[in-house]
């Protein structure tokens, strides 16, 4: 087979074409990691290389990966995973007693008592119970059922599987799912691939991001006119914006849901990432069941988790769960026919997760361990993100309010109208997919003929990207006011290394203001 | 009301697994067990899944050996693991960001893991090209599969999309179809006397003539080896399945995940990749194809990592750029999976200091699967009303029971498939967990059983043991 073959042919004569492909894929658009984060690779091997750039390494601050970033792994919960995937270090000195009796009660839970059988499709049942005891326990005892916990492929397996229950109907009365303005676009994308309505609710930028059930009502009578709006996502704390949301604004939503009968969507994976002073992480469950049996009887809802985010910054495991309240029991068992589809979650990604739900006690010896690695990851990034919003709010035409949880900043960038002109992209569809062929017209400061898709974000981040080595998302990405500009950067280089991106992002707007007067 | 009474129509469409009656049967006689219950066996047999570790057999050393060495750096430095681990897991954890296993990958996977796969592929494959870029490793190899056929579907098309897929086929493919609002399209493969389980194209035919009205083919799904039929393709027969599917314009999606379960002394397992490269044009440059592997099956069996790939052949490079998006969307591959992968196509070689004991347990495992079939094979065909065709490939048996009319009677009158009755028996008086013929299709008035044959000898005695004194009685009560 010729490169040219195994590349494709021309399109005349396929099976599959842009044509007849699903049409709900090509809404798709999935910008965290998408056409920038192409060219920043490309750009390291090119450094590798040895090609000559005006800066030494590609900073990725695209994504919110911890440990790529330089945070370190929780020694317990390694050391408990590497006895599980290998248990013949049981019998060795090397690793703590209160490690080895974790591993050996995991393993005791597996088939064939090894970490590569299958489990059962909605996760090993003691780690499911773990999981509730630790959801009891954060919640103030409010009772948990560990047969409403399903284990998953990190978190967003299971919001994506709950979306795919809920999506259905035609025309008019089509499924709308109600999703925050900025997102994570996880839940815009996976709208589009299931030809859902994206009901849009904005984030109130001028107080901190803050929702208010006025905007949600806005936007849910808007939407009733051409959809049929069923179902409420809720990201807390916020991505991109780091909010947390405020207990009588939890219970707000908590109200106007009931009453406007949507299901409840809580994504709370970022549960430990809270810093700002007055805030706390208030579980949606545990305000519902504190609203009283009125609510915690008949209200709808999934909280997810994950073991990707917090303090152990675990993306690679894929682990996660979601809790599900007051499904109807006919709908539980559809749920459950749709998780088997997967067979099962990453089994080691399930012993992580409890671990995670199960963290060494204080009689135990890997506690103060454990605990002073804990609360360094948490202290540091509580550090950083207030040093990332003191920093750009010296910069003159960058706004950013308090980082107040999450791992992100999502500042507001003023672009000079210059610069909005340039940034005109000849593409003919607004997901950037011919970009790549736009950056030479960019480099060349020629200017392209209008089309569709004004991406000016995306414009600045592409130049922060070529002249800094710095690897943002734009704001288009995430969702915006129309008119507005925004980028996404996580907090999670290490401090040092942080103070340096600031500085450069700093310079680099200034510079590019400056360009544009 | 609850807002949930309107669920997706797809997923309400979807046919429960048979077996969900039985699955839960058998965790409670576990858990009685477990809680000393008395009964007439003292354990479950269970040898319904495809999942060797779960029957017994111990997981390859040197593949944990590195995992555990990658979770927990520590060990590399230690005298805990021999030189070559060590090695292996210093070399592994340089390719992950900051050297963790816990940092997420390229959505395609690690980029040299990636490559390291399309080596494989094209060492496998006599060296037809395998290109990294047409290559994701997923969350196991259904995962990549469920992505293809979103590609793949338009549930809003009329008339539907429809997928052939094999009866008796693995019944997850079948409700992955259904969930995402496509038909399946059966294609009967031919029990043949003596030889096995075999693929005929006048079956695909037929297939496609019947579904001229009802749906609009767009895809074809084989399993080879097959499951749970064991049987392998030959070379002539792949090379007519490909020019069904150009003549038929179907897209090929071949699920090869067993490739590395061969028992049959003489079989020989050669890639739908490789077929297709040796045809030549215009095959070769225009058959659309998606080939699947998994870390779950072979010797390997680590199906709890969730660890597969799909190869991409041929595929339109405007629609691939949708499918990299896909791929982006669902978040990485979980990188254990990933590095099990990478060990899976690179073992020890001769020399290294880990090989002999590889070699050892491999060898072990592989001699104890071949003396399972004929073993196995050997007993049923003495039993009354019991046949097992020779398999050659797969992780199973699927011998055929020939129910007596009373047994088919009763089963009728508690509102059972018969083979369903007869599974739900051999759990119940004998502790043995199988599934029936019914949960992947079958010919109306055949009845089947299917097991899982990877497993530790000891297993497969008292396996053996149990299911013929259950089989005897079990005929002489219905005669």
């Amino acid at each position: 087979m010729s490169q040219e073959a195994v590349n494709g042919v021309p399109s005349r004569g396929k099976v599959l074409t842009m044509d007849n492909m699903n049409p709900n894929l090509k809404r798709i658009e999935y910008a965290v990691r998408g056409v920038l984060v192409q060219r920043a690779m490309q750009i390291e091997k090119e450094l590798n290389e040895g090609v000559k750039k005006p800066f030494k390494e590609v900073i990725k601050a695209n994504i919110g990966d911890a440990h790529a970033m330089g945070q370190k792994p929780i020694t317990f919960f390694r050391q408990v995973l590497a006895l599980c995937m290998y248990p013949e270090l049981l019998d060795d000195n090397m690793f703590p007693e209160d490690a080895k009796k974790r591993a050996r009660r995991i393993l005791k839970a597996c088939g064939g008592q090894s970490i590569g059988a299958y489990s059962a499709s909605q996760g090993i049942e003691c780690i499911r119970q773990d999981v509730a005891h630790y959801i009891e326990r954060r919640d103030g005892g409010i009772p948990s059922n560990p047969d409403n916990i399903y284990l998953s492929t990190g978190a967003s397996d299971a919001i994506v599987t709950m979306l795919k229950l809920l999506v259905c109907g035609e025309g008019r009365d089509r499924t709308g799912v109600m999703i925050s303005i900025p997102q994570y676009p996880l839940y815009s994308a996976t709208l589009a691939e299931l030809g859902a309505v994206q009901i849009s609710y904005y984030l109130d930028e001028e107080n901190c991001w803050s929702l208010d059930v006025k905007e949600l009502r806005r936007a849910l009578n808007a939407a009733r006119q051409h959809c049929n709006p069923r179902v409420l996502c809720i990201i807390n704390p916020g991505n991109p914006t780091g909010q947390v949301q405020s207990r009588q604004c939890i219970e707000d939503v908590i109200r106007f849901a009931k009453e406007e009968h949507l299901f409840l969507m809580a994504d709370e994976v970022y549960q430990d990432n809270v810093y700002a002073e007055g805030c706390k992480f208030h579980s949606f469950k545990k305000v519902l069941f504190e609203m009283g049996p009125e609510y915690s009887s008949t209200m709808e809802m999934a909280s997810f988790h994950s073991t990707s985010k917090c303090y152990m910054g675990e993306c690679g495991f894929r682990g996660g769960y979601m809790e599900v309240i007051n499904l109807d029991p006919e709908v539980k068992f559809q749920l459950t026919k749709l998780v088997s589809v997967r067979l099962c979650p990453p089994v080691p990604g399930q012993a992580l997760l409890d671990l995670v739900v199960n963290p060494p006690q204080p009689s135990e010896p890997s506690y103060a361990t454990f605990m002073k690695e804990r609360t360094a990851v948490l202290a540091a990034l509580a550090e950083k993100a207030r040093l990332t919003e003191e920093t750009f709010n010296t910069v003159p035409g960058i706004t950013c309010n308090p980082v107040q949880g999450a791992m992100y900043t999502f500042p507001r960038i003023t672009l000079p109208q210059k610069a909005i002109d340039k940034a005109k992209v000849c593409s003919t569809h607004a997901n950037h997919h011919n970009l790549l062929t736009c950056l030479d017209h960019f480099m060349s400061k020629c200017i392209c003929p209008q089309e569709e898709g004004q991406v000016p974000d995306m414009y600045y981040c592409i130049r922060l990207l070529e002249e800094e080595g710095i690897c943002l998302v734009p704001g288009s990405g995430f969702g915006q006011r129309k008119g507005t500009f925004h980028f996404r950067m996580t907090i999670l280089p290490p401090t040092e290394k942080l103070k340096v991106v600031l500085q450069k992002i700093r310079d680099f707007h200034l510079r590019f203001t400056q360009e544009f007067s | 009301m609850s807002v949930l009474q309107q669920i997706s129509p797809n997923v309400r469409n979807t046919k429960p697994s048979e077996c969900t009656v039985l699955l839960r049967r058998s965790s409670q006689i576990k858990e009685e067990l477990r809680r000393g219950v008395r009964r007439a066996y003292e354990k479950v047999i269970d040898v319904y899944w495809g999942d060797s570790h779960q029957t017994g057999v111990k997981p390859l050393s040197f593949v944990r050996q590195v995992l555990a060495a990658c979770v927990y750096p520590e060990l590399i430095n230690s005298d805990k693991l021999p030189v070559d681990v060590k090695q292996r897991a210093q070399s592994l954890l340089r390719e992950c960001a900051r050297g963790s296993v816990g940092s997420c990958t390229a959505a395609a996977g690690v980029p040299e893991i990636v490559h390291r796969i399309s080596e494989f592929i094209m060492k496998r494959d006599g060296g037809a090209p395998s290109y990294p870029e047409n290559i994701y490793i997923s969350p196991g190899s259904q995962w990549s599969l469920m992505n293809i056929l979103k590609v793949l579907v338009n549930s809003e098309a009329s008339p539907r999309t429809g997928v052939l897929t094999p009866v008796p086929c693995y019944p997850v493919t079948n409700l992955s179809i259904t969930a995402l609002g496509a038909v399946v399209v059966p294609y009967y493969l031919s029990e043949g006397q003596g030889q096995g389980w075999q693929l005929q194209v006048h079956e695909l035919h037929q297939a496609l003539e019947s579904a001229k009205e009802t749906c609009n083919p767009t895809a074809l799904y084989v399993i080879n080896p097959g499951n749970p039929s064991g049987h392998i393709q030959r070379r002539k027969s792949i090379q007519e399945v490909i020019q069904f599917a150009s003549e038929k314009r179907l897209f090929l999606l071949a699920d090869e995940v067993y490739q590395d379960c061969i028992h049959g002394e003489k079989s020989e397992f050669v890639s739908y990749k490789r077929v297709l490269a040796e045809m030549g044009p215009p095959f070769s440059d225009t058959v659309e194809l998606a080939s699947f592997h998994s870390v779950s099956k072979g010797i390997m069996g680590e199906c709890g990592l969730r660890s597969g790939y799909v190869e991409l052949v041929n595929v339109d490079p405007a629609v691939m750029k949708h499918i990299h998006i896909l791929f982006s969307k669902d978040g990485c591959a979980p990188v254990l999976g990933q590095i099990a992968l990478d060990l899976m196509m690179n073992p020890p070689q001769p020399g290294d200091p880990s090989h002999p004991l590889y070699h050892m347990e491999t060898q072990h495992i592989r001699t104890t699967w071949v003396h399972n079939v004929k073993r196995v094979c050997e007993v049923i065909n003495s039993l009354p009303g019991f046949c097992c065709q020779p398999t050659e490939g797969g992780s199973f048996l699927l011998p055929r029971l020939y129910l007596p009319p009373k047994a088919i009677q009763k089963a009728q009158e508690v509102g059972m498939q018969p083979d369903m009755f007869y599974c739900v028996k051999l759990l119940e008086e004998a502790g043995v967990l199988v599934s029936p013929g019914c949960e992947y299709g079958q010919k109306p008035g055949t009845h089947y059983i299917r097991f899982c044959i990877t497993t530790p000898e000891d297993i497969r005695e008292e396996f053996l043991k149990r299911l013929t004194s259950f089989h005897v009685q079990f005929m002489k009560d219905f005669s």
